[in-house]
């Protein structure tokens, strides 16, 4: 095994799982601040990728430029959708939960495949093919763009939960509820938020994933696993853990479709999940249950 | 507020001692005996009446309501929630059909294999849970996780076809064929009716027993079932090994009466949703809420793929369960069974 062909393999996935991992951040932010699993999260990034591939064909607009427009949509969807339906949820049961979201991923996956047919769909660009050459490496431009901007967005978000009072404010719901509640804090609206965040997350990871490969509506279940599988990974809750766990995964889905079979490389993630759920299901990063 | 708690099981009153020792029916109320009786007289008939399209949906309404029947033993009996049941059929599914390919050995033997080694996998996946404390969505996500892995690892296994399928051969023939079960759909009508009827009984027996009563009190409060002196472990790992074993008889039958198996199709999670769907819009917990759900959601994706089939939309049959299940769980989170005995007057007494 060349040595430059292994590191060009670990690059590439490295980058692909700043992507993933910005997916699993909205997973996670929503997990961590109201208790909710979104078991949808596969399905809205589906949703994501059609509207940057309709943007594309219908109105010319690059992904890139058609980001903000995606992830603003993305953020009134969430936002709608915990507002209209979760929000009557977030005392019910786990499994309850559980079971809306599995019927508004349903309703999202059929939907989009009514809409939009079976076929996978991908964005034609010019540079798609570019790549940059740093020393041994070679390096897909479309990667480095769609992990810059996924590492950018990343950081954006902690500073969000950092510096700002809506931020603030989002962490102290998820800190203490009655706490949150007793010092006067609207805790639907903020819970509403978070979910427009962790929708907008997805629509931004899903625009950049377009950039790398196809999309067809079925991905939509491996997308909610994969970031199921992130998030326990690094933790459930954790932002850091989030990105943390998306590398890990784009990197053990690079190494083991490269050296074993590119159909094994899942299986691999599968049985990491089983290990970490039963050793460690706090996370990597996770606090202590 | 608990989607299960709400429901009271058909036959559960804390009176059933007596009732268990008095036989099956003493406990069940006259009206319901009698509608019970017109059903099952109803369901016996029915192949001589109805034509083959009909024939072979009611046969896929009697299979959900099977596998539904298996789901519900662990998630409305005993409280834990499996998102990786399509994992039984499948291994059901494929042990009988391999022994079958390879050494010509009837699905009757490979049911009884199927079964254990089902139930061994579900023992596995349970006892791994259970003892690491592994709990709620943590443990579906769990049980779906080993169903993709066998999934993806059946994918690459040359023995059973890996990714181009296990094919069972089809033949032409007049007569039915039931120790090797080849032959005609009304036969397997009748198999599968048989199949539904005893995991049925099973069911309604079980929850007349000591069993049935520490697994809804495990469901209900697992900490209070410990408290009162219930093996908790012990009672779990029976729900779920029984429930793998009767969803793997499933399988036997899924890959008899379809002739072929493929991984892709067979493990994937979409199986595991559409086998618990029926239960939910049924009711979850009650012993007739599997059976009304199947009715319920297979007629309904029929109806709609009929109506709609030359308007070529591919999801309307999907989104048409995932808009039901939305209603359900909005509306009548316990389901429909517990509202419909209320309407036919079946409520027992107290």
């Amino acid at each position: 095994m060349p040595i430059d062909f292994l590191l060009n393999i670990l690059v590439a996935g490295l980058l692909t799982g700043l992507v993933y991992g910005l997916m699993a951040l909205g997973l996670s932010a929503i997990f961590g601040v109201m208790k909710v699993v979104n078991f949808a999260h596969g399905d809205m990034m589906v949703v994501a990728m059609y509207a940057t591939y309709t943007l594309y064909t219908a109105a010319g607009l690059e992904p890139v430029a058609a980001l903000p427009l995606v992830a603003a949509g993305l953020f009134v969807f969430g936002f709608a959708l915990q507002r209209g339906l979760v929000n009557r949820f977030i005392n019910a049961t786990e499994h309850m939960q559980f079971l809306l979201l599995l019927g508004v991923a349903m309703v999202i996956t059929n939907g989009t495949l009514m809409v939009f047919g079976p076929d996978a769909r991908n964005v034609q660009l010019d540079y798609a093919f570019d790549s940059y050459n740093v020393g041994p490496l070679i390096v897909d431009k479309v990667r480095v763009i769609a992990a810059g901007v996924a590492g950018g967005t990343a950081l954006l978000l902690a500073a969000f939960f950092r510096f700002t009072v809506t931020g603030k404010a989002i962490r102290a719901c998820a800190d203490n509820f009655t706490g949150a509640q007793v010092v006067g804090l609207h805790v639907n609206h903020l819970y509403a938020v978070t979910f427009g965040i962790g929708a907008a997350c997805v629509g931004v990871a899903g625009t950049l994933l377009l950039l790398i490969t196809d999309v067809h509506p079925h991905l939509s279940t491996d997308y909610t696993l994969l970031g199921f599988i992130i998030v326990i990974l690094g933790g459930l809750g954790s932002l850091g853990g989030a990105l943390l766990g998306g590398v890990l995964v784009g990197l053990s889905e690079a190494l083991s479709g490269a050296l074993i079979a590119p159909s094994l490389k899942s299986m691999f993630s599968f049985g990491l999940l089983i290990l970490v759920l039963l050793l460690r299901p706090q996370g990597l990063l996770g606090k202590q249950a | 507020m608990s989607g299960v708690s709400e429901n009271r099981v058909l036959a559960g009153s804390p009176s059933t001692g007596e009732a268990a020792r008095g036989g099956l029916i003493a406990d069940v109320p006259r009206r319901a005996l009698i509608l019970l009786g017109l059903f099952a007289a109803l369901l016996l008939v029915a192949p001589a009446t109805v034509g083959d399209y009909l024939l072979s949906v009611m046969i896929l309404v009697l299979y959900y309501a099977y596998l539904g029947l298996a789901w519900n033993v662990m998630m409305g009996f005993a409280g834990q929630f499996s998102l990786g049941h399509a994992l039984y059929i499948g291994l059901g599914g494929y042990t009988a059909g391999a022994l079958f390919v390879h050494y010509g050995l009837p699905p009757w033997f490979g049911m009884v294999v199927g079964a254990a080694v089902a139930a061994v996998m579900g023992g596995v996946i349970g006892a791994l849970g259970f003892r690491f404390g592994v709990k709620g969505v943590y443990f579906a996500l769990l049980t779906i996780a080993f169903a993709e892995f066998t999934r993806i690892l059946f994918d690459h296994w040359g023995w059973v076809g890996a990714s181009s399928g296990l094919y069972l051969p089809v033949e032409y023939r007049d007569t039915d064929d039931l120790w090797l079960l080849r032959g005609s759909a009304t036969m397997f009508y009748y198999v599968i009716l048989a199949m539904t009827a005893g995991a049925f009984i099973l069911c309604h027996w079980l929850l007349q027993r000591r069993v049935g009563y520490y697994w809804q009190a495990i469901r209900e409060d697992q900490e209070a079932a410990q408290t009162l002196g219930i093996d908790v472990f012990r009672y779990k790992m029976i729900a779920v090994m029984l429930s793998a074993a009767m969803t793997a008889i499933g399988g036997v039958f899924y890959a008899f009466y379809y002739n072929n198996l493929y991984p892709e199709t067979i493990f994937s999670m979409h199986r595991s949703i559409e086998l618990m769907l029926g239960v939910i819009i049924g009711g979850i917990g009650t012993l007739f809420g599997p059976i009304l759900g199947a009715i319920v959601l297979t007629t309904l994706g029929e109806m709609l793929t009929g109506l709609t089939e030359d308007l070529g939309l591919d999801g309307i049959k999907q989104m048409s369960y995932g808009v039901a299940l939305l209603v359900i769980i909005v509306y009548r989170p316990g389901g429909l069974w517990p509202w419909l005995r209320r309407r036919l007057g079946l409520e027992k007494p107290r």
